[in-house]
């Protein structure tokens, strides 16, 4: 590394021409489609890149560490801010973890809502991969048009759950909050609508957009080899041509009762994984509408009954005395899972999230790890980098659809 | 008398047990019980020595000794079709039994089955790099390094990958506070201003309920609004609010516009 | 307020408008307020919500710019990590005077929830904050409220950056 004085201050961003003739360039961490805090550093010899090597842990807060100083309930808001582009599916896969390892379940009607949310979310964060992607490559206005469907979708997250962003919307051993009145008549509105725009707007202004397409096409190439050795899971595994969803091969909450399908594309690039994305965006607004049905068919019962673990409804710790102690037990002491250890995946909109939970049979969780896919799609990166052109590096970025907050946790 | 806190574990611990509590565990259940992971398990006490094995939870958890992680994963990933390493890292266990418990998250995708090798290990000691079979294993083994100071032998760039290069201490120790050490709490200001700055920026205020009545440079009163670092210990004066004529709007009219119907 | 709308009434018909330097140059400066994409974490997309189809924040006069040079405003949003601190730094250093710095969010303010060892607590600890903006996340009509009351602020400030009084940390 360069010794900084005052005569040679440090230059981090060029490293001024050497006998090989390679220049190392640095992008980001404060690069408006580095998509968060990511730091490249790229070796080029020309336009080529000669090596690629990603420095992350700009965004770092200790997540984990922050796990085994709280109790299990007191955690469940910091997960939203791991994936914050979709922060249910992340309350979703810890609450499952832990449910795992209290051996309990959701009652029939919280699974609804939830797997809608879930849903729900994953048109929210493929909206905004199609956005910023589309930014990045220099398409400004399906920014703007993907932007207004999102916010009607926060609206309707708003609606049910009081946030935008940062919700908070589901629990250990079930939901907090029924559906309000009037909101599945406007969540089968917004189905309807983004099927519209899906066809209408971007697929107009994108699938057979010249430039789009000479950006996209053969550029990321990720070979089903190497998609598996890196870890990639999600669209990434299922864009190189592998056939495997969590929600599909190990059926968790109501997806075994589910008709949908699981694209793929065999083309390995970016365009394939673009396709994909909106396709699955289709296939979550058919599951939404599955869903509404089955929800008028399920009893009004929204936590599991575990007085061990979970607090009785609200009405029952106003009314009854046990029900009172317990819950003041569970909030002062926190509740306390059986001795052992669990790892549950379960498929977000980036891909595996996974929560290892290693419990001692204490209050505090004696260690969690949070699976991440962005973390291992981001180790990629150093591959696929390499020998692209310094204009296709954004697309490449775009396209692995890494969000910081969970690769550096 | 002072309260004895524990110096090997400084993390959150629960202030009241029951003195009758007895700790439940999770159910465990015999490989043999079923077919595919039983098969697994054969292929891989073929080759090292198995310490234990059980299901749990639906996932099998295999432990074996620490020299032969390569071999028993490379086995793993020829023979019984686990394609994936879908995590690894470690779990501190150096103040209950001096050592570390280092973990393998396998992923089959062809049975849908999956596995955990784990293996404990002394500290410092160096586990053999996995980054041959699996590139993930890449990042993950960096980050266990990074947070727990177990290095790999043979990884191709093993340095620090969350935490800055010059950073001291592996934050996921049991011994390392939540809230840093001495190094971590200047960490910014000697890197940014020198070690000279610290006593003109002051340390930071981890107590997040703290409020400084004569603070005008962090807190303010409505209606006693002073200049910023004003002296206040004397007393302050009492400023009228104002309020924003523009941007307020009188709800309570009949206006046209409804707010519900945005959508 | 500048009085930057000509009455050709009150001016007896000559296109003449009587103000003073600091009140012109303060309207030119809180019209056009230039922000850093500065994105940090989970703020950084209600940022981007802000600048997006429905909040429209160029109605304000506030594009967002990706070279610290061009720019006036930084708003830091979101946690802000000790790693990172250096180059929020360099990035403020960067900026040409005058500049303003609105932080964003909780955990810009004072570290937040995450009261860890790898987040800086307070992104005043290394740079001198105009406006702290309360929320996690704030919602993007909160974050164009902050910017109007930067933009108050600097309609009251003096047009020669010395005569402001500045947070001490600007002379270290």
């Amino acid at each position: 590394m360069q010794q900084p004085n005052k005569l040679s201050p440090f230059f981090e961003n060029l490293n001024f021409e050497r006998d090989d003739n390679t220049m190392v360039i640095n992008f980001g961490p404060q690069h408006p489609s580095a998509h968060g805090q990511l730091r490249l550093v790229l070796e080029l010899d020309g336009e080529q890149v000669v090596k690629a090597y990603p420095d992350i842990g700009y965004l770092h807060r200790g997540i984990e560490k922050m796990a085994e100083n709280m109790t299990y309930n007191e955690f469940l808001p910091t997960t939203d801010r791991l994936d914050y582009i979709a922060s249910t599916s992340n309350n979703y896969a810890y609450a499952l973890a832990v449910e795992k390892l209290l051996g309990i379940e959701a009652p029939r009607r919280a699974q609804v809502i939830r797997t809608m949310l879930l849903e729900l979310n994953r048109v929210i964060s493929h909206l905004f991969f199609i956005a910023t992607h589309a930014l990045d490559v220099g398409a400004m206005s399906v920014f703007l048009y993907a932007f207004r469907e999102r916010e009607f979708a926060m609206d309707l997250m708003e609606d049910y759950c009081g946030a935008r962003l940062t919700h908070s919307s589901v629990r250990i051993g079930g939901v907090p909050l029924d559906i309000p009145s009037g909101w599945m008549a406007q969540i089968r509105k917004f189905c309807d609508n983004v099927d519209y725009e899906l066809e209408h707007t971007y697929n107009a202004l994108l699938e057979e957009n010249r430039i789009w397409k000479m950006r996209l096409e053969d550029v990321g190439v990720i070979s089903p080899e190497d998609a598996m050795s890196w870890g990639c899971s999600g669209p990434m595994l299922r864009g190189s041509g592998i056939a495997y969803d969590i929600r599909k091969e190990e059926p968790y909450e109501l997806y075994s009762e589910l008709d949908f399908d699981i694209p793929i594309a065999d083309t390995n690039d970016s365009y394939g994984r673009y396709r994909l994305y909106m396709e699955e965006m289709k296939q979550s607004t058919r599951m939404i509408r599955q869903l509404i049905l089955m929800y008028d068919e399920t009893e009004p019962q929204l936590m599991a009954h575990a007085p061990q673990y979970i607090s009785a409804p609200k009405e029952e710790i106003m009314t009854q005395n046990y029900a009172l102690m317990q819950h003041f037990v569970l909030v002062t002491q926190g509740m306390r899972p059986p001795k052992g250890e669990v790892y549950v995946p379960t498929e977000s909109p980036k891909g595996e999230l996974g929560f290892y939970i290693k419990s001692e049979g204490e209050p505090y969780a004696y260690r969690l790890k949070c699976r991440a896919p962005s973390f291992f799609h981001t180790g990629l990166l150093q591959e696929i980098l390499v020998g692209t052109y310094i204009a296709d590096v954004v697309t490449i970025i775009g396209s692995t659809n890494i969000v910081f907050g969970e690769v550096d946790r | 008398m002072r309260k004895y806190t524990p110096k090997d574990n400084v993390q959150g611990k629960a202030y009241y047990t029951d003195r009758y509590h007895v700790v439940p565990s999770v159910p465990t259940f015999d490989v043999a019980t079923d077919e595919v992971f039983s098969k697994h398990l054969a292929a891989i006490e073929a080759v090292v020595e198995v310490k234990s094995a059980k299901i749990m939870l639906g996932q099998m958890i295999v432990e074996i000794n620490h020299e032969d992680n390569f071999k028993a994963i490379e086995t793993l990933k020829n023979e019984c079709d686990y394609a994936i390493l879908s995590e690894m890292s470690a779990v501190d266990y150096l103040a209950k039994d001096g050592n570390f418990e280092v973990f393998y998250q396998l992923h089959n995708l062809k049975d849908v089955k999956r596995m955990r090798l784990v293996m404990r290990i002394e500290q410092g000691l160096a586990v053999e790099s996995v980054v041959p079979l699996y590139k993930s294993a890449n990042f993950a083994e960096r980050e266990m390094f990074d947070m727990f100071g177990i290095v790999s032998n043979n990884h191709p760039f093993m340095k620090r990958i969350l935490m800055p290069d010059d950073w001291e201490g592996y934050p996921l120790l049991k011994t390392y506070p939540l809230h840093g050490d001495e190094f971590a709490s200047w960490y910014e200001v000697d890197k940014i201003f020198g070690k000279d700055a610290r006593e003109a920026i002051g340390p930071e205020i981890r107590d997040q309920a703290q409020i400084d009545r004569y603070d005008t440079k962090r807190f303010s009163r409505v209606g006693y609004e002073v200049p910023f670092g004003a002296d206040i210990s004397e007393g302050e004066t009492e400023t009228p609010i104002e309020y924003s004529k523009t941007l307020l709007v009188d709800y309570t009219k009949k206006s046209g516009k409804q707010l519900d119907k945005r959508k | 307020m500048a009085q930057h709308q000509v009455n050709y009434a009150s001016t007896a018909g000559l296109p003449v408008a009587l103000t003073t330097v600091d009140h012109l140059v303060n309207w030119g400066r809180s019209n056009s307020l230039w922000p850093l994409t500065y994105g940090l974490a989970c703020c950084a997309i209600e940022m981007m919500a802000s600048g997006a189809s429905r909040y429209d924040f160029d109605r304000m006069g506030t594009i967002f710019r990706a070279s610290p040079r061009q720019s006036d405003v930084m708003i830091l949003a979101g946690t802000l990590s000790k790693k990172h601190s250096e180059f929020a730094r360099r990035l403020y250093d960067q900026m040409t005077e005058p500049k303003w710095v609105i932080s964003m969010g909780s955990c810009a303010n004072t570290g937040g929830m995450f009261n860890t060892y790898a987040t800086v607590q307070g992104v005043d600890r290394i740079i001198p904050v105009d406006i702290y903006l309360p929320g996690c996340a704030p919602r993007p009509e909160t974050l164009q409220y902050a910017l109007m009351m930067l933009q108050k602020k600097i309609r009251r400030e003096s047009a020669n950056m010395k005569n402001n009084k500045k947070q001490d940390l600007r002379l270290i």
